[in-house]
């Protein structure tokens, strides 16, 4: 036998593999609008990136009937390649193969390409599409998730890992998504519980379909568990891409420089934002006018819409935002919003990613279902979060900073490490009316008129403490500036960062209220 | 700022706020003291036999009625001493949670 006939005899075999499941299996999968694992990969990576590996493995079990299947690359593919020239490693279940069941050898491969991906410090991308666990497998499949739960952790801070959910993920299979850096969910594609619609029928009588249950729009509004939300899976690669310019491909680099841009010219910061701190205005569009090109890369745009965080670029470097959004319950810190912020700014220490934080927010939410979800430990999430951040941190207070939310926003006193203010700024220890209402309690209840002198005392307080002069004199704001040199300030502050190096106490790790 | 009509007022600390709220918020549920004469049922189930009738007299810690759940059969006993006031439930019902099932009153019994 020549060579040759081997290299044909390879490709015949290659072929058949890379077929998955067959083509019934595939025009099975086309008809729920799902592309395939393949389709996938190459549809993500950089045109002929994409290098395979473990294509021949098969599976290992060999109860109920199993050693006579034969199951295509164990129903998984994984490889490299590149997006934007940048080197990823990715796996994708292939649902149609055995509905992308997780056994053995299937997970081996997984922990093969995590093993990889770790080692050469380069991101990780999942793409989930799978029944869950091979139950003809059993405990061996139990493993198999273990493993990969296992090296998420390990993973989790050194290389980022962004999970796509394309297809069902449930039971044990979504604490892998749960565990890594980013989840990406398609409408009507993704779905995602711990326990399906049909258990919770027959043991609870609650009907629920499982978009209802655990679909796109659920997970990215109302757990929080998803990232990033999209109408079908090219505009969600689309996102992936875009989020995997903006990061470093590991803890130890920096995020790839862009060329630098001025933003767009549009409405003056002046028009944009009202100097009655109780009238509103999107902040999305504030933080449009200081990054690079007005181009803002949000994050959990749905979920907790009173904060806002995301990526942008100023003067060409990556920049991570935590902003108010006081368009939405006023930007209030609560449970979701704490929790929301506070992930991201560990997201942004981790990978050297300096934090631009923009505050204009009245406080906590008030309210007994806020307390009794435990607004206190997730408030302290935010707390610790910055407290414990070692990249340049640069807060900029728009206008109202208030008890609590002033010192949990990125304050002087948990480390920011340059603090300006507006002129409109409010940093007090409460707004003008409640305050006021204490402090002048008396006075109030004893006069005449209690509602003419209330409004008077209002005023009073308002002049003399509703301002950040107060807080400048002790030192607190570093200074306070024009609105319109925002950016200018944030650019240079952010320069003078550059090789910053602070030492935080040694320890194997700390406690967070998680 | 030309939509204001649709602003919504939060309060904070005393001072009004516009804003806009989420559907988290405004499906936020009322905090209301709970009716210690109230019996509602703590997960969802189906009621498989009830025990006591309309004015009767029952002691504390007897057993009321069972509610099947996750295919435990739950005994809801009586919190105090007192007497059955009405019964919201019939048996083989399914209710959800936090469904009223009894209405009861304290009452001294020798």
């Amino acid at each position: 036998m020549s060579l040759r006939s081997n290299v044909l005899d390879l490709r015949k075999r290659k072929r058949e593999v890379q077929k998955g499941g067959g083509d019934k299996a595939i025009e099975k999968q086309a008809k729920m609008g799902k592309l395939t694992a393949r389709e996938r990969i190459l549809a993500l990576l950089d045109k002929n990136s994409f290098h395979e590996y473990d294509l021949f493995v098969e599976h290992s079990a060999r109860d109920f009937g199993m050693d006579t299947k034969v199951l295509h690359g164990d129903g998984v593919i994984i490889g490299t390649g590149t997006i934007y020239n940048k080197p990823v490693c990715i796996f994708a279940q292939d649902f149609t193969v055995a509905g992308g069941s997780l056994g053995l050898m299937h997970a081996r491969k997984i922990t093969k390409i995590m093993d990889h991906a770790l080692k050469m410090r380069v991101p990780l991308i999942g793409i989930n599409d799978s029944g869950g666990a091979r139950i003809q497998e059993g405990v061996n499949s139990l493993a198999g998730y273990g493993e990969i739960f296992f090296r998420n952790t390990l993973a989790s801070g050194v290389i980022p890992q962004i999970s796509v959910i394309l297809g069902p993920c449930a039971g044990g299979a979504v604490y892998s998504p749960a565990l890594t850096d980013f989840v990406f969910m398609v409408e009507n594609i993704s779905k995602m519980f711990i326990t399906g619609p049909s258990v919770i029928k027959s043991v609870l009588g609650e009907e629920i379909s499982m978009e209802e249950l655990g679909g796109a729009k659920v997970h990215a509004e109302l757990t929080g568990n998803a990232h990033f939300y999209a109408t079908s899976e090219l505009e969600c690669f689309e996102q992936i891409k875009k989020l995997i310019s903006y990061i470093p491909r590991n803890n130890g680099a920096k995020a790839m420089p862009f060329p630098p841009k001025p933003p767009k010219k549009g409405k003056k910061v002046e028009d944009l934002v009202p100097s009655d701190p109780r009238i509103p205005y999107d902040m999305r569009d504030f933080i449009k006018t200081i990054t690079d090109n007005s181009e803002f890369f949000e994050v959990m745009e749905l979920f907790a819409p009173n904060i806002i965080i995301g990526f942008g670029r100023m003067d060409g470097e990556t920049v991570g935002f935590v902003a108010n959004q006081p368009m939405v319950l006023a930007g209030v810190l609560d449970t979701d919003s704490s929790d929301k912020a506070a992930r991201f700014i560990r997201y942004c220490d981790a990978f050297n990613i300096p934090i631009v934080t923009l505050e204009d927010l009245p406080g906590y939410l008030p309210g007994v279902d806020q307390e009794h979800a435990g607004v206190i430990r997730h408030g302290a999430k935010i707390l610790y979060a910055y407290s414990e951040a070692t990249v340049p941190k640069v807060t900029v207070i728009l206008r109202k900073a208030y008890g609590g939310g002033y010192i949990a926003m990125n304050s002087r006193h948990l480390r920011a490490d340059f603090v300006f203010a507006w002129p409109t700024a409010e940093i007090a220890v409460m707004g003008p009316e409640g305050a006021a209402n204490i402090v002048f309690r008396k006075e109030i209840s004893e006069s005449e008129n209690p509602e003419e002198t209330r409004q008077h005392k209002i005023q009073e307080y308002k002049e003399k403490f509703a301002n950040p002069y107060v807080a400048a004199a002790q030192g607190y704001i570093d200074e306070v500036i024009e609105p319109r040199e925002t950016r200018g300030r944030i650019l240079h502050a952010l320069q003078i960062s550059e090789n910053k190096s602070v030492h935080l106490p040694n320890k194997k790790h700390g406690i967070p209220p998680f | 700022m030309t939509e204001e009509k649709e602003f919504k007022n939060l309060v904070v600390q005393g001072a009004v706020y516009k804003t806009t709220y989420t559907w988290k918020f405004e499906n936020r549920l009322n905090w209301e003291a709970p009716n210690p004469n109230h019996i509602y049922s703590f997960i969802p189930g189906t009621i498989i036999d009830i025990f006591v009738k309309p004015k009767e007299k029952v002691k504390e810690g007897q057993t009321l009625l069972l509610l099947e759940a996750m295919k435990m059969q739950n005994q809801v006993r009586m919190p105090f001493d007192g007497e059955i006031v009405k019964i919201y439930v019939t048996k083989d019902e399914v209710i959800p949670r936090k469904h009223l099932m009894l209405e009861i009153k304290p009452v001294r019994i020798k």
